[in-house]
């Protein structure tokens, strides 16, 4: 090892960082003059009912429009968590993917549209007719000022209480209508030494969950949307009283429930270790697709107590961000989303209802079934805890004093932390 | 980053460029850092100086927002229970991670060092668990720790009334009124301690390992010449000699420590009223989930500037013993 070692190294060192500069330097140029001959969907769609859904619908896709390629980019991770980090930074490094997942609401509209980054799809609704094929709520819930900018592909309902039909059965409980219903079953249920409520808040947007379907039973739909207006103050002495019945609720509920997720307390259910338990119908997929049980014969639901008439609407949708590589590739993809057909592909596997008001319920379980028929006459409500009633930042905000106060239980504190973090939020 | 040392005896063969001329020693080496110099500015400096930047911002939202928020974000954060929570937590695992971890490690170090047959298997055993990553070890002490599963179960059929409900539990001991929160032991972070430590225990006897093998034996045996017992020799003679391992251990675990993320992730979450949550896992929720950005950034840098703190004077003790030699 002589000269000739230190002159190769230096070589080779510089070598490496020109190649590093040339690689950073070639991709934008390579990638960004799309053909419309390539369409990438980017979502969180990785679960066993979900993907089964995205697959047949590519295929559905594929089927219609043979020249065009589709890229399945989606990110693995419950409720979109890491999918939506990784959307961020793609997004803010100006390299959008041609149409992502995204809830309906202010998960869309005080976000990517706030920050000027989707193109409104007016033109396909017109185009395709869908003004009057999806209900006026849900498009009010992707627009803003007039303008649209996603296409709604399923509908997932947020308040349902779901039981064990043989525990109700044993113990004669109905299922609740109202709270004073469910206080009386849960004490019965508690006395015989079965867990009334199970919940699982290891991740903290699962007690957010059961507050805000709380917070409708005892507002009602139309001061509960209020709440998000800002009509409605969030230290009203009404949002109080509902946060003590939740308050009551939480003392019905399994002592381990910060070492659950949702799927736990569902299952704490399904193997009839506790009686109910307040989730999204995604549940429904979790008990019939993942545990095997049968609807209405198994497990039951009904909506939480006092929801009836009112529809907590989760909603997927897929726009289109400004900047997307294949523009004309992607609104072939969301016409397909769009349709009666790929909205009947998708939903009876990811186990939600159709976001078009003329699907076909026959495609449906029994649950689905009744579900299509509630959201047609419901008034809708937007989940807090999923992103759709107020910005992200509100949400982990609200988490964040949901979570102490499951275990500080202090209403005054809880109310104020929340206010401050909607006027932060709003700000 | 460590200084690269030249090499004292200076005996590097002189080189000639293919023209003949002679090239000065100092260039070469300087052309041949300037890479990893360049890469380190960019990479580790300027983003650093970034995400400082940005926590002195008020971009709270996906819309990045460039004007001057001053202190705020600092100063929101150390009113906020959460982030309160998450120092306590912080400096209390700290504490008991390196404690332990020192403690079983020099043991188990010593224990080894008496040449007992089949040092070799358990040398490795103990050091195994440093193989896995953090979010294995958090998903299966998660298990162990579940309180209505894992190690309960064994407790229940021993016949204990009440187990312990694990990192479930939300006392705070002595749970002294401080600020927004209690301050004190969160009895939940206990299991994280053992799984922490269950990792890395090993890594700390290895290091005292080697560490005992460099002193030589005569100067043992010159103490035990000297009437010393064998305690008084661990006590008197080794402890001391093993100073600057125990430095290292400090620095490498608590530098772990400060920064965990992945293990407290993956076994417990923020935990109840954020008995377990850490700096860490409150800057990944803040920045991505919340899209706070700018009070991402702030907790980011707070981060940094405790692990300097940790740094910093050993760095720099490290630098005046070099200029000593």
């Amino acid at each position: 090892m002589g000269k000739g070692f230190r002159w190769v190294s230096l070589a080779l060192s510089l070598a490496l960082v020109w190649t590093v500069t040339a690689c950073g330097g070639s991709t934008p140029e390579g990638d960004s003059a799309g053909d419309n001959k390539e369409v990438e969907i980017f979502s969180w769609w990785t679960g066993a009912g979900e993907e089964a859904g995205l697959k047949a619908l590519i295929k559905l896709f594929a089927k219609e429009n043979p020249e065009i390629k589709v890229k399945n980019a989606a990110v693995a991770g419950g409720a979109g968590t890491n999918a939506k980090a990784a959307l961020a930074t793609r997004m803010q490094g100006n390299d959008p993917p041609d149409t992502f997942q995204v809830h309906g609401g202010s998960e869309l509209n005080d976000s990517w549209v706030a920050a000027g980054k989707m193109e409104p799809l007016n033109g396909l609704y017109e185009e395709q007719g869908w003004k009057n094929k999806f209900p006026s709520e849900l498009i009010d819930l992707v627009s803003k000022d007039g303008k649209i900018y996603s296409v709604p592909v399923n509908i997932h309902r947020g308040n349902v209480l779901w039981y064990n039909k043989k525990i109700f059965e044993e113990n004669g409980v109905e299922p609740p209508k109202t709270f004073d219903d469910f206080f009386q079953a849960a004490d019965q249920l508690k006395k015989k030494g079965i867990i009334p409520l199970a919940l699982g808040d290891k991740e903290l947007w699962t007690a957010t969950h059961l507050l805000e379907t709380v917070l409708l039973g005892k507002l009602g739909p139309e001061n509960y949307n209020q709440l998000w207006t800002g009509e409605l103050a969030l230290d009203d002495p009404k949002v109080k009283d509902a946060v003590k019945t939740f308050k009551k609720m939480l003392t019905y509920t399994n002592k381990d429930h910060a070492a659950r997720n949702w799927q736990d307390a569902a299952q704490m259910v399904a193997k009839g270790d506790a009686a109910m338990n307040v989730m999204g119908d995604w549940a429904k997929g979790y008990f019939t697709t993942d545990l095997k049980l049968k609807p209405n014969k198994d497990f039951g639901w009904v909506p939480t107590p006092e929801t009836e008439g009112s529809f907590m609407v989760i909603t997927d949708t897929f726009g289109l961000p400004k900047g997307a590589k294949n523009p004309e590739a992607t609104k072939e993809f969301l016409k397909v989303l769009g349709s009666v057909e790929g909205q009947d592909t998708f939903n009876p596997l990811k186990g939600s209802i159709p976001a078009r008001v003329d699907a076909n319920p026959d495609k449906y379980d029994e649950y689905g079934k009744e579900t299509i028929e509630a959201f047609k006459h419901s008034k809708l409500t937007p989940s807090l805890a999923h992103g759709s009633a107020a910005p992200e930042g509100f949400v982990t905000g609200t988490n964040q004093a949901v979570n102490s106060f499951v275990t500080q239980g202090n209403i005054d504190a809880f109310v104020k932390t929340l206010k401050q973090h909607f006027k932060q939020a709003k700000k | 980053m460590k200084p690269i040392k030249r090499s004292r005896t200076g005996t590097v063969p002189e080189f000639h460029s293919q023209t003949g001329g002679r090239i000065d020693e100092k260039w070469v080496g300087f052309l041949l850092l300037l890479p990893s110099l360049a890469a380190v500015a960019v990479f580790v400096y300027g983003f650093i100086g970034w995400t400082g930047a940005v926590s002195f911002t008020r971009w709270n939202s996906l819309v990045p927002d460039w004007s001057w928020a001053g202190w705020e974000n600092y100063l929101r954060l150390f009113g906020n229970f959460r982030f309160q929570s998450d120092l306590r937590n912080t400096v209390v695992f700290t504490i008991l991670f390196i404690a332990v971890c020192m403690i079983l490690g020099l043991t188990l170090a010593v224990l080894l060092d008496r040449k007992l047959k089949g040092e070799h298997l358990f040398r490795n055993i103990f050091i195994f668990p440093m193989a896995l990553s953090f979010i294995v070890t958090g998903v299966v002490w998660q298990w162990i720790f579940n309180p209505s599963t894992g190690v309960n179960l064994f407790l229940g059929k021993m016949g204990v009334e009440d187990p312990p409900v694990w990192y479930v539990d939300t006392r705070i001991l002595p749970g002294v009124e401080w600020g927004e929160i209690q301050a004190g032991i969160p009895l939940a972070l206990i299991p994280v301690v053992i799984a922490a430590v269950w990792q890395l225990s090993g890594f700390t006897m290895a290091m005292y390992l080697a560490g005992l093998r460099g002193i030589p034996d005569e100067i043992r045996e010159a103490a035990r010449v000297d009437g010393a017992g064998e305690w008084q020799v661990l006590r008197q003679v080794i402890l001391p000699l093993l100073r600057p391992v125990t430095l290292s251990v400090i620095i490498i675990l608590g530098h772990i420590s400060l920064k965990i993320f992945d293990l407290v992730v993956a076994m417990t979450g923020p935990g109840a009223n954020f008995v377990t949550d850490v700096p860490g896992v409150y800057m990944f929720e803040a920045t991505f989930r919340g899209n706070h950005y700018a009070q991402g950034a702030a907790i980011a840098v707070i981060m940094l500037v405790m692990v300097s703190l940790l740094i910093i004077p050993y760095l720099v003790s490290n630098m005046r013993k070099e200029a000593d030699l």
